[in-house]
């Protein structure tokens, strides 16, 4: 599966993970509390220019960007029903800027980098029995069974038609039956490696 | 957690892919890109029970925080979550342990009706509770005018309700594996 990210060696590119998703947060409580459209107008154009410097094509930033505009565009219109343009003009910086200022971090940052910064971030919870280095194994695994549940699907379905059978609530259950022994059978597999005993599962060429 | 117990949360977060990419069944009166997802939520907690089901949810939006494309439409990252719909994407995984608490408690007398009731409250309540709010702040529009706004979701939500307890009452006579809890 395709990552968001797109490479290039720029600053922002080099930023670590961490400090990025910091200042993203950062940035998203500090815009609520910025009530001039001047202000925001500011914000928004200083995340629009991190644009060029990271070197993120704007056809790209776009891509990213085009699915939360209706929605903004309708929050925008309501709030000119509801309360006045000012605060309409408000809201939809505010959104714009937060979302552009995201996609900017999802751009610029290896999947594999924010998955070490979620590992780094849980480490402090280990008291509570939480196991942040299973987090890389956990997202390798979901992405692995991904197509392999297709797979599956596109056999339920088949021997359904082979049947005559159409109806959809009698296609998940074969479906989720199907996939819920595969997962038990990748379990007892991993088990067989000496998973359980806590160390890293042996790693094999994919 | 159990090494098949690690098998089963990254079934179900795939399960979750899945459905948000490819319209496994397609629900009537709803866009097809809104659908499926929320099912993911209610077949984690009524399948896997709370502590499993929820995680595997987490794990699910976690995909999205690092910026894999796994929301319908191939969206991700942490535009959508910061965006005025993220509060649903947020609120799966609480959706997902709360439909696992209640199959948990009631699953000595589980039937279609006790499904209907855990999916509805987990899977629809506990979503709008949390997803409403989050949009009413982060558009400034009066948290009324967000609930009123919300009323599209319902008719797709109960469809999926009823789909996705069927199926839970199905795979637990055919693979039960939440752990039941005494009611306190």
């Amino acid at each position: 599966m395709l990552s968001l990210y797109h490479d290039a060696d720029t600053p922002v590119h080099a930023l670590p993970a961490g400090a990025k998703l910091l200042v993203l947060f950062g940035a998203g409580t500090g815009l609520f509390f910025v009530r001039s459209i001047p202000g925001l107008a500011v914000a928004l154009a200083a995340v629009v220019l991190c644009h060029p410097v990271a070197r993120v094509p704007w056809r790209t930033a776009w891509r990213q960007a085009r699915p939360v505009l209706p929605f903004t565009a309708l929050i925008v219109a309501a709030q000119v029903v509801l309360t006045d343009w000012a605060t309409a003009v408000l809201v939809g910086e505010r959104i714009l800027a937060l979302v552009l200022l995201a996609n900017l971090v999802t751009l610029t940052t290896r999947t594999s980098a924010m998955i070490a910064a979620v590992e780094a971030a849980l480490r402090p919870l280990r008291p509570l029995g939480v196991r942040p280095e299973r987090v890389g194994l956990l997202v390798a695994l979901t992405i692995r069974f991904i197509p392999v549940i297709r797979e599956q699907a596109e056999q339920v379905r088949a021997a359904q038609r082979a049947r005559g059978v159409e109806r959809s609530s009698a296609f998940l259950t074969p479906l989720l039956i199907k996939t819920l022994r595969l997962a038990d059978g990748l379990g007892e597999a991993l088990d067989a490696r000496g998973f359980e005993a806590g160390e890293r599962p042996h790693r094999t060429s994919r | 957690m159990r090494t098949k117990d690690i098998a089963l949360v990254a079934l179900f977060a795939a399960i979750m892919v899945v459905l948000g990419f490819f319209p496994l069944i397609e629900l009537p009166l709803v866009p097809a890109p809104f659908t499926s997802q929320t099912l993911g939520v209610m077949l984690a907690g009524s399948i896997l029970g709370a502590r499993r089901g929820g995680l595997a949810i987490l794990l699910f939006v976690l995909l999205v925080l690092v910026g894999l494309p796994v929301l319908p439409g191939g969206r991700g990252g942490l535009g959508v979550i910061l965006g005025p719909t993220g509060g649903f994407v947020l609120a799966y995984p609480v959706g997902a342990f709360v439909v696992g608490l209640l199959t948990e408690r009631l699953w000595r007398r589980y039937n279609l009706g006790v499904a209907l009731l855990c999916n509805a409250i987990g899977g629809a309540l506990v979503l709008y509770a949390i997803g409403i709010p989050w949009m009413s702040v982060v558009s400034g529009m009066p948290l009324a005018d967000a609930i009123t706004g919300s009323v599209v979701f319902l008719p797709g939500d109960a469809i999926k309700v009823v789909i996705g307890s069927l199926a839970a009452v199905a795979v637990r006579r055919a693979y039960p594996l939440v752990e039941p809890r005494v009611e306190a």
